[in-house]
């Protein structure tokens, strides 16, 4: 019998997985089935309500009726569940992958103890418009989550409305231009100021909420610029929209300094938290002298991603702007929870309803798991592991942190393969497309790449020791490569569910499908 | 190290052990050195003030489950409220399928890791396509009122005008996300409904429409649960001026009533939330935004649309991101609106609803529907000094309950009805004054002949 287990292991070190995702050579769905198949039959209706109605189509028009049925694929039960199985297993979520490679996204364990909570018949069978004292339980949640996140921020009252961080930020530039208005000055603070390291949508929710949008770069040190920052601040300065730490993990330690700033030229300052996930505990929006803040709930507090939401940006303003804030907000008379209406200056609904209230209870339980203490630790080990990390990636030939050199960075690190693609002809992209192939994901950067060549990693605190020694592996093994065999890189994936996709249809009006149904005319050539 | 500290489950490296051994690797002495750019003044002090953890999962279990406890759910009161959240049935496989930890975890991956996550919103969207007939459909945006708001800018840019025309019957709600969303640089103007039908009244829309309308908007069916009638006339009179159609639909109404594109919507909307989500205390909605395949179009869509193209390797499906140049994550203030995280998850889960339901199933949920509503009407229509139906229009699965000659306002008799465990219409006394002391009923396929007969019975005593 071989020791299979030494088999593993080179010179002491594990080798790398062997991986190959699932690659089940799925159909598209329409491919599938036979014409009669049923994945599910509706409750039938009652003899005595079809013989009291007679006709149910009986005083529509004819032109409302639908006369040709959907195209809908016609699938047994069996059929739609193994597809979908299929194709879930060609997903790489949190739960089957090292995921540090999704920089900015905080890709941390999402416990699964808040999945089941969440799925309680009495939350998911809750309808909005209930009763108020029929919905006292989840009315508890969200006013229990808001004083925590009151404790957190340091600011003074939050709604859970905005449907993830875009819309938190989307609603945090109306409250700046509805504050304005109230002060008569709208018509003047039309510019708001963003740093090019905070994300694309503090720059693009400025501009939809009717800003100009100054934008400031960093100096050598990595910090927005505190010189151009004061040349952009004038008397048509409306606000300030910036992320601490940004995209880079570097604190800007004048922080401070900015707010100031902004406020004595009569502008707000609104700190885009969407990712807190380092600083927990540690620093606050308070303190660092702002007046909104928003968190990602699927980021910081860890209900899960879902390919992309749904999810919560809750978003917290000060006392001042409270009357603000869109409607209803939740409160507590000291017996009951109730929903107030009463904010005449409200900016009105940012969606329906009041929030997508499973990811407000996970990420109250979540809380509720760790604590004060636990939440220190969960900042102190993310921002740990980030260190960690980056010494190990900074170790690998190519690799490069640019700004800062030599200091601490907080939970996240942009990195630069500048020197790997000059001596290589590699491109960032390029590496991680080959480190899918050892089952991981790996991110280059929001556009424009300032950071040449980048790459940004987010440990978050979810992973291990030996799992973040295993990522860095992966990396130094695809750098290698690049290197050893540039073309070997170029070439990838080969371990993927597919292979390199051809991207010029995706920019031609002529070939693009994005529907079956576009496909089915412009690639099968089928008249519709 | 001998510690008392807490080990987190979450977090592996909470052993004390470990903590050290790695701070030892990054050279450092604690990690407060690692925090030693954000300056003293900045730093909190001191310990937050948060409640006591329950560290064990089943002390926690116990506590949320105390505290969801307080709630009553439809499960066990009869509900007939809708208003833009649905009780209709949610197939088990939808849940089985949105519960995956690999659809539920994963976010922003590429094409190569990520497949299932691009195959399964084309998926979607290509469903959403043939229940609606347009060749373009959106990944979801947050909800249907996000849809409509975008909808409206997209019309804005594609006409270069900066009017858009609304219907006075939209909830208050909508018109109040619309507002905030178009205020700093579009003009509302809200359209008088016909007072017989509650559809638009074509005579103000011809008195309003003209070259500088971008979009005429309407709902089929409306908030208020009727049928605009007069679809295909409003939209020619938007096209003859130039200015695009927009119709918001309920996508579950579609296996039998005509997508709009059949009368002349250039885009449409809505909320698939009744195609597979719990309602969710509102948790459950996400939006659609669905047009034709024209680049005009294609290219004022801030949301990420997915495209099939092929591999390298013959007969092999790929997707990537089509036009992605257009949207913010290319081109920061300079694309269209905004792209973020928004109801992903929520999308896969429609997909799933429209490939278990085929064709049959959703022409048989919209007959279902139909049957039960109307049955109702007549129910309704029997007790003393009830109106159901203020419309002569049909309606779908919704329809205003005047309760003007009863002597009893709305708040009154939802509040007989909550005692008896019925969970009554919407009041729409407030929303809409001019419909007097009226509520908005909501039946679907999940109310059985005897959910109705009690709620007819019940409201017979209340009103007694």
């Amino acid at each position: 019998m071989n020791n299979i287990t030494a088999e593993r292991f080179t010179d002491g070190k594990p080798n790398l997985r062997r991986f190959h995702q699932a690659s089940w050579d799925e159909p598209i769905i329409f491919e599938l089935g036979q014409p009669g198949q049923r994945g599910i039959l509706v409750p039938e209706v009652e003899e005595g309500i079809k013989f009291q109605v007679g006709d149910p189509f009986k005083g529509i028009p004819d032109s409302l009726l639908r006369k040709d049925p959907p195209e809908l694929p016609e699938m047994s039960q069996p059929a739609v569940l193994r597809h979908y199985v299929h194709i879930s297993q060609e997903t790489l979520g949190v739960d089957c992958n090292i995921d540090v490679g999704q920089g900015t996204c905080t890709m941390k364990y999402s416990p699964k103890i808040n999945d089941q909570l969440a799925r309680m018949t009495e939350l998911t069978e809750l309808h909005p418009l209930q009763d108020e004292t029929t919905v006292q339980g989840i009315l508890e949640i969200f006013w229990r989550f808001e004083q925590m996140l009151k404790e957190i921020s340091g600011l003074d009252r939050f709604t859970m409305q905005p449907g993830a961080g875009s819309a938190a930020i989307y609603t945090n530039a109306s409250i700046i231009r509805a504050y304005h208005a109230s002060m008569g000055e709208l018509d003047r603070r039309d510019e708001i100021i963003t740093t090019i390291f905070s994300h694309p949508s503090d720059a693009a929710c400025a501009k939809v909420a009717g800003f100009k949008v100054i934008t400031l770069y960093p100096n050598e040190d990595g910090y927005p610029d505190i010189e151009a920052l004061k040349a952009a601040i004038s008397d048509r300065t409306a606000g300030l929209l910036i992320t601490n730490p940004e995209d880079t993990g570097i604190y800007n330690p004048k922080i401070a300094e900015f707010t100031r700033l902004v406020h004595a030229a009569g502008g707000l300052c609104s700190y885009d938290q969407a990712n807190a996930n380092g600083i927990l505990g540690i620093t606050r929006a308070r303190e660092a002298g702002f007046d909104l803040c928003h968190f990602n709930l699927h980021k910081t507090f860890s209900t899960p991603h879902g390919c992309g939401g749904p999810a919560v940006g809750a978003t917290g303003v000060t006392k001042e702007l409270i009357p603000f804030l869109p409607v209803p907000l939740v409160d507590f008379d000291g017996e009951k929870y109730y929903l107030d209406y009463d904010f005449p200056n409200s900016i009105g609904k940012i969606r329906p309803f009041y929030g997508v209230a499973p990811a407000v209870l996970k990420a109250y339980a979540w809380v509720m798991a760790l604590g004060a203490e636990g939440l220190r630790e969960v900042a102190e080990i993310a921002v740990l592991n980030n260190n960690y990390l980056l010494k190990k990636i900074l170790a690998i030939r190519g690799a490069s942190a640019p700004y800062a050199e030599g200091k601490r960075r907080i939970e996240q690190v942009r990195y630069s393969w500048e020197k790997l693609y000059e001596e290589t002809g590699v491109h960032s992209d390029e590496l991680g497309i080959r480190a899918a192939d050892f089952g991981v994901h790996y991110w280059t950067s929001h556009h424009p790449y300032v950071v040449p060549e980048p790459c940004t990693l987010e440990p978050t605190e979810s992973y291990s020791k030996e799992e973040l020694d295993e990522y860095a592996a992966i990396i130094e093994n695809v750098a290698n490569e690049a290197y050893a065999d540039p073309e070997l890189v170029k070439n990838a994936p080969y371990n993927s569910t597919v292979h390199t996709i051809d991207h010029y249809p995706l920019d031609d009006p002529q070939q693009w499908c994005i529907t079956w149904r576009a496909y089915k005319r412009k690639a099968q050539k089928i008249p519709v | 190290m001998a510690n008392n500290k807490t080990v987190y489950p979450y977090i592996p490296n909470s052993e004390p052990n470990i903590k050290t051994q790695m701070l030892k690797e990054v050279n450092a002495n604690s990690v407060n050195e690692l925090y030693s750019d954000i300056p003293a003044q900045l730093r909190f002090k001191g310990q937050m003030n948060l409640p006591v953890p329950f560290v064990s999962e089943y002390g926690l279990r116990r506590h949320i489950e105390k505290i969801l406890g307080k709630n009553k759910s439809t499960k066990q009161f009869l509900n007939f409220l809708g208003a833009g959240c649905y009780q209709h049935y949610v197939p088990a496989v939808c849940d089985e399928i949105n519960s995956r930890g690999e659809f539920l975890t994963a976010y922003a991956g590429e094409p190569y890791d990520d497949h299932g996550r691009f195959q399964s919103l084309f998926e979607y969207t290509s469903m959403m396509a043939e229940l609606l007939e347009m060749d373009v459909v959106s990944v979801p945006t947050y909800d249907g009122f996000q849809a409509a708001a975008t909808a409206l800018r997209m019309a804005c840019r594609i006409t270069g005008r900066n009017k858009v025309l609304l219907p006075e019957t939209i909830g208050r709600d909508l018109l109040s996300k619309i507002c905030d969303y178009l205020r700093n640089d579009i003009e509302i103007i809200t359209l008088k409904h016909n007072a017989l039908t509650g559809g638009i009244d074509l005579n103000h829309l011809e008195d309003l429409i003209s070259k500088d309308i971008a979009a005429v908007f309407f709902e089929n069916p409306s908030y208020l649960g009727f049928f605009e009638i007069n679809g295909e006339k409003i939209a020619d009179i938007a096209h003859q001026n130039g200015a695009i159609c927009i119709v918001s639909v309920d996508p579950i109404s579609l296996g039998v009533i005509t997508p709009p594109s059949h009368y002349g919507a250039d885009i449409v909307v809505g909320d698939i939330q009744p195609l597979g989500m719990h309602m969710l205390f509102g948790g459950g909605q996400a939006g659609f935004i669905a047009s034709r395949d024209e680049e005009k179009y294609v290219m004022q869509y801030p949301s990420r649309l997915f495209g099939i193209v092929p591999t390298r390797v013959k007969g092999e499906y790929g997707f990537g991101d089509v036009a992605y140049d257009r949207t913010s994550f290319a081109r920061r203030e300079e694309g269209n609106e905004w792209v973020g995280t928004a109801a992903a998850l929520w999308g896969i889960t429609a997909g799933v609803y429209l490939a278990l339901m085929g064709p049959q199933g959703m022409k048989e949920i919209g007959e279902g529907i139909l049957y039960r509503s109307q049955y109702a009407k007549q129910e309704m229509n029997k007790i003393a000094n009830v109106s159901a139906g203020v419309f002569q229009a049909p309606q779908f699965k919704e329809f205003v309950v005047k309760f003007d000659n009863t002597g009893k306002t709305v708040a009154e008799i939802n509040h007989s009805l909550l005692e008896k465990r019925i969970f009554g219409g919407k009041d729409l006394s407030h929303e809409f004054p001019w419909l007097g002391e009226s509520a908005l009923f909501c039946f679907t396929e999940i109310h059985t002949k005897e959910d109705i007969d009690q709620l007819i019975t019940t409201l017979k005593e209340v009103l007694a």
